[in-house]
């Protein structure tokens, strides 16, 4: 059994289905503080359901989710956000008609203390932690490096700056895992390798990233382990040149050859 | 990446800040807006030689605008469509009637009481917050259309109540003698000077603590200027709390469960408390502009609070601009006008309008023409029909749109171009 301490996520036996469908089947992985962690596979693998048993947007249906040491099988979508998991989405799912800015203000809403009261009132607290707040939501916007565009709705931004700012909203409420749902899909070779770069940087600020990807070039480029899916069943795990040469992995993604 | 210095972040905020402040369009609506409740009731009074019924105009229309101002942080802030506003604003304007009237006497407490307008205010606010939670708790797990549905059906039963509950309410009968504001001898002001100029009359009141004892006081009886003046301050306090929400970590919380509840949730927003306090603080303005109409008029009936208000108050929120509190302003303004002022004076307008012009002849009844009076009077409501939908068509954001809804609205129009050409070239 590993140290709590040294794993943030642990799943165990996780199981969900969806009436006779098995999404996600008995899948038990863990990761390590301050690694990066890929979750591949095919499509319809189950990979985005796992991040949602995860992040408590489902409830799964057995298995447990143990986060930092703590049981949060079962939690709300907030409470795990509280907690210090934070997520993007497969299709951005940004606040479209709220600034860059408000967007990532909105993911430091659960950092911050301001009560209705204060916010009424505008008491001279709520306007610090205002003042502190609109300046760590630059400081993160210039960190995804999309900081010119802070006053500009999220709908009007390029796909790959809105990517760039789900990262920083999802960063704005100081997580200790975050998770990436395919960070680069439809990216240029060229976004790629700064998407890479900007998760390294992440990676940096001591946060575990745990991330779903398809391209193998990004997946190898970037993550310490791998765990593949398919039919949400575990198929492999281990380090990426490892997992590379599996003959399950070449299968579920090439088919059995003849 | 190189971590600018304090100065040039200073200097990148200050810009910030100024684009805010430059692209502020409400800025300019509001001082407008502060400017024409000094002027109204000065030009009014001049123009019309000393005559204050443009004013009591002007104060009930106040109640209008308190009540759009609520229901936008409902509807315009969170996006949840409620379709029972009213009930919130009949439970605040019966928590004033029932405290400050003989009302109880009668009831099974057989008790009066004569509390001060001033704390019913704010007890009228509280009531209704605890409805809106009560209501909300169970309901808000529901979204869209299904929550309309269920506000809708609150707003039906509150009416019903006040009809069928007459040893309490007074039923059909209504509530009336409710007090009038007042404010105790010992606050002097521009009003406690001479008569001429005095707003608000010497007179004897109630002593709050000792009910049976009265003391000197200055009363509001029914002027139309003392009530003007507290709706002014009434909507001007309604105004910088509202905004300060908006601009606060609860404001960008509603706002991004608007946009997407699930992304929100995710953001570590509780969902359900967020959309709680909203319904609660739409309500609690309810019940602020309840207590001030029991009191203008002094009289409360359940017809007052028929689906029809929350229908009217929806339109003057979505006709003056979704979210945006200078928009809902004017929209509460205008449909206020058209109503009151516009269309009951229409008939008589098109008559003397036709004498003028030498079509005299249609004012006359014959045959199947009931003469232009009691026809124009007959389509009034038609005649309402056509000005929303010429608003709506000329204006679909509203009149003062929020940025953001304009922006949504111009991004659709953007869409549907982009997909004809594309049907366009598939064809």
């Amino acid at each position: 059994m590993p140290d709590p301490t040294e794993n943030v996520l642990e799943l165990t036996n996780l199981t969900k289905r969806f009436g006779g469908l098995v999404a996600v089947d008995n899948v038990s992985l863990h990761i390590k503080r301050g690694e990066v962690f890929a979750l591949i596979g095919p499509n319809g693998a189950g990979k985005t359901t796992l991040f949602n048993n995860v992040t408590g947007l489902f409830q799964p249906t057995a298995g447990r989710v143990v986060f930092d040491g703590k049981d949060i099988t079962g939690f709300k979508p907030h409470q795990v956000a509280r907690l210090g998991i934070a997520r993007t989405f497969q299709n951005i799912r940004l606040f479209d008609y709220m600034t860059c800015l408000d967007n990532v203000r909105v993911g430091r809403h659960v950092r911050m203390h301001a009560k209705i009261w204060d916010s009424l009132f505008k008491l001279p607290r709520e306007r610090r932690e205002e003042e502190r707040v609109t300046d760590e939501a630059m400081e993160l916007l210039r960190f995804v490096g999309i900081a010119k565009q802070a006053n500009q709705y999220a709908r009007n931004l390029p796909y790959g700056q809105q990517r760039r700012l789900e990262i920083a909203r999802a960063l704005a409420t100081d997580p200790k895992l975050l998770l990436l749902d395919e960070p680069a899909a439809g990216f240029t070779p060229q976004e790629k390798v700064e998407l890479m770069q900007l998760v390294k940087k992440v990676v940096g600020r001591g946060i575990t990233v745990f991330l779903i990807e398809h391209d193998m070039k990004v997946v190898m480029g970037i993550s310490e382990r791998i765990v593949v899916l398919d039919h949400g069943e575990k198929i492999a795990e281990g380090p990426p040149e490892e997992v590379r040469k599996d003959v399950k992995v070449i299968e579920a993604y090439l088919g059995k050859s003849a | 990446m190189s971590q600018p210095t304090p100065a040039k972040r200073r200097s990148i905020m200050t810009r910030l800040h100024l684009r805010e402040r430059i692209r502020d369009r409400d800025q300019a609506i509001y001082g407008v807006l502060l400017l024409g409740a000094l002027v109204f009731p000065l030009a009014t009074l001049y123009a019309s030689g000393g005559s204050t019924a443009y004013i009591a105009q002007a104060a009930h229309a106040g109640t209008w605008v308190l009540l759009a101002i609520g229901l936008n942080v409902v509807v315009g802030f969170a996006g949840l469509l409620d379709l029972g506003y009213a009930a919130f604003f009949a439970i605040g304007a019966y928590t004033y009637a029932l405290f400050a009237s003989a009302q109880l006497g009668s009831s099974p407490l057989h008790h009066n009481f004569h509390l001060p307008f001033w704390i019913m205010l704010f007890i009228g606010m509280f009531v209704a917050a605890g409805f809106g939670v009560l209501l909300g708790f169970p309901t808000l797990r529901l979204r869209g259309d299904y929550l309309a549905i269920v506000t809708l059906g609150f707003g039906e039963i509150v009416p019903v109540l006040s009809y069928n509950l007459p040893q309490w309410t007074g039923g059909i009968n209504a509530i009336g003698g409710i007090d009038q504001p007042w404010l105790p001898a010992w606050i002097t002001g521009p009003w406690a000077g001479a008569d001429s100029v005095s707003v608000i009359q010497n007179s004897t009141c109630r002593n709050p603590l000792d009910q049976s004892h009265f003391v000197p006081c200055f009363n509001f009886s029914f002027d139309p200027v003392a009530f003007y003046v507290l709706v002014v301050i009434m909507i001007i306090v309604a105004v910088i709390l509202v905004n300060n929400l908006y601009r606060s970590r609860l404001g960008r919380a509603w706002m991004a469960i608007r946009e997407d509840e699930v992304a929100a949730a995710a953001m570590g927003i509780n969902t359900v408390t967020t959309k709680l306090l909203a319904f609660a603080i739409g309500a609690s303005f309810s019940g602020f502009a309840g207590a001030y109409y029991g009191a203008i008029f002094s009289l409360v009936s359940p017809d007052d609070f028929l689906f029809i208000v929350s229908i009217t108050v929806l339109v003057m929120v979505v006709l003056g601009g979704m979210g945006n509190i200078t928009g809902v302003i004017v929209g509460a303004l205008v449909i206020y006008f058209v109503l009151n002022t516009l269309l009951p004076s229409l008939a008589s307008n098109s008559e003397s309008i036709a004498n003028a012009v030498g079509l005299g002849s249609l004012n006359a009844q014959h045959g199947d023409w009931p003469g232009l009076y009691a026809e124009v009077q007959r389509l009034q409501f038609l005649i309402f029909g056509l000005i929303l939908v010429l608003i709506m068509l000329l204006r679909p954001q509203g009149l003062f749109p929020s940025r953001v809804r304009e922006q949504e609205l111009k991004h659709a129009a953007v869409q549907e171009e982009a997909s004809a050409v594309e049907e366009g070239a598939r064809a």
